[in-house]
């Protein structure tokens, strides 16, 4: 990894974070001699996003249990340009922190009415917006006690390889994060303050739902690792 | 002035809910001519199948996504690309490029995938000239019956070769 990149995504080597341990790679990687950003795939092709794929809250004949909120945000990349067109991918707990997913054992309550996925694709302005509920916080057994913030999964798929980000959002003065190695694996304070979604009085909908806002920043289409090391 | 990047996090254990309806293990319809599935399994540093992993394959005729079984295994049936020829850039060979995501990866991981037809591509490739031939080797899939087979070993004396993301 480029020397800023590092300095902004957590190492893949991180103890406290239990799973790393058999599945982090010992060995450093290799820097390419290529442009990777000029890798591009076509998105989509054939593909259409369902206009209700957005909202989490209307998948079901019946409407989830817990707080409705919604996220929005732009996706940039890093020379402050929008990404349009590109696909956002969501998923997340129900409010009682349960995934609906077989592995997930923890004895929360499903929700017949919450299935937790969503997409959508980026305007030409770079922005999305997602409907759902606040999903709850979980244990899991990376360490004695240990409880996930309340999260929702990003994943943002654009044309450009070296775009490609697999992330997670969280909600602002959440208690846990002090005990939280995924969220803590973040080397910075800064880049863990930028993935905490700022709530917005603005994008809070009267009578009906809280409003968070959250962008999202990829690599540039020109980047390099080289470019990246001659910017510091 | 640069935008600070969105920091990545683990795709974590439970990306089916939303990752696998959109884009496909089909980069190619079946019965397109020059069709080839790329197949392999994805072992931890213990030589154990990671069954929680997500494979990406991305090349200009379009982007591929798998996540493995319970045995590890992935399978994408794409065709061959052609060389990426850049100006100013040795040509390279043939190849696909690979995200790997897991639950105890915090960032993806990126490594290629070259053809074992193209023995002459590959020995002018910049990038696998630039490995020893250990690693080269690693990176080029191996024939089978059923079509080309590339292993992704996390850890180990196997490791794959990643690249920086």
């Amino acid at each position: 990894m480029s020397s800023s990149s590092r300095s902004v995504h957590p190492p893949n080597d991180f103890p406290a974070y239990g799973s790393t341990r058999l599945r982090a790679p010992k060995q450093p990687l290799r820097v390419l001699s290529t442009r990777l950003a000029e890798l591009t795939a076509p998105l989509l092709a054939g593909e259409t996003i369902g206009a209700l794929d957005h909202d989490l809250t209307r998948q079901h004949d019946g409407e989830p249990l817990g707080e409705r909120i919604s996220i929005s945000g732009r996706v940039l990349d890093e020379d402050g340009n929008p990404l349009e067109g590109a696909l956002i991918e969501v998923w997340q707990a129900n409010a009682a922190g349960r995934y609906a997913h077989l592995s997930d054992q923890h004895p929360a309550p499903l929700d017949p009415n919450f299935s937790g996925a969503g997409r959508c694709l980026s305007d030409s302005t770079g922005r999305y917006r997602f409907v759902t509920i606040k999903p709850g916080a979980y244990p899991w057994r990376n360490h004695p006690n240990a409880w996930r913030p309340a999260h929702v999964h990003f994943s943002v798929f654009s044309p450009a390889f070296a775009q490609r980000l697999i992330t997670q959002m969280y909600f602002p003065g959440d208690p846990l994060f002090v005990q939280d190695p995924v969220f803590n694996s973040v080397p910075t304070a800064e880049g863990r303050q930028r993935l905490i979604a700022r709530w917005s009085l603005d994008l809070t909908q009267p009578e009906w739902s809280l409003g968070y806002e959250w962008d999202i920043v990829v690599a540039g289409r020109e980047a390099t690792p080289l470019d990246d090391d001659a910017s510091e | 002035m640069r935008l600070p990047l969105t920091p990545s996090q683990t795709v974590g254990p439970f990306f089916r809910i939303g990752l696998t309806t959109t884009i496909g293990s089909h980069v190619v319809g079946e019965g397109t001519p020059g069709a080839v599935r790329v197949s392999g399994q994805v072992f931890d540093g213990a030589g154990e199948p990671v069954p929680d992993a997500l494979i990406e394959t991305w090349q200009s005729e379009g982007a591929g996504r798998c996540a493995t079984d319970e045995e590890g295994h992935f399978a994408i049936l794409t065709i061959k690309p052609e060389g990426n020829v850049k100006d100013g850039d040795a040509p390279e060979a043939p190849h696909l490029d690979v995200s790997v995501f897991a639950r105890g990866l915090l960032t993806r991981l990126v490594t290629r995938v070259y053809f074992p037809d193209e023995g002459e591509a590959n020995d002018a490739d910049p990038v696998l000239r630039s490995l020893g031939p250990d690693e080269r080797s690693k990176l080029v899939a191996v024939r089978e019956d059923s079509g080309l087979r590339f292993d992704i070993h996390l850890q180990g004396p196997r490791e794959t070769v990643f690249f920086d993301r």
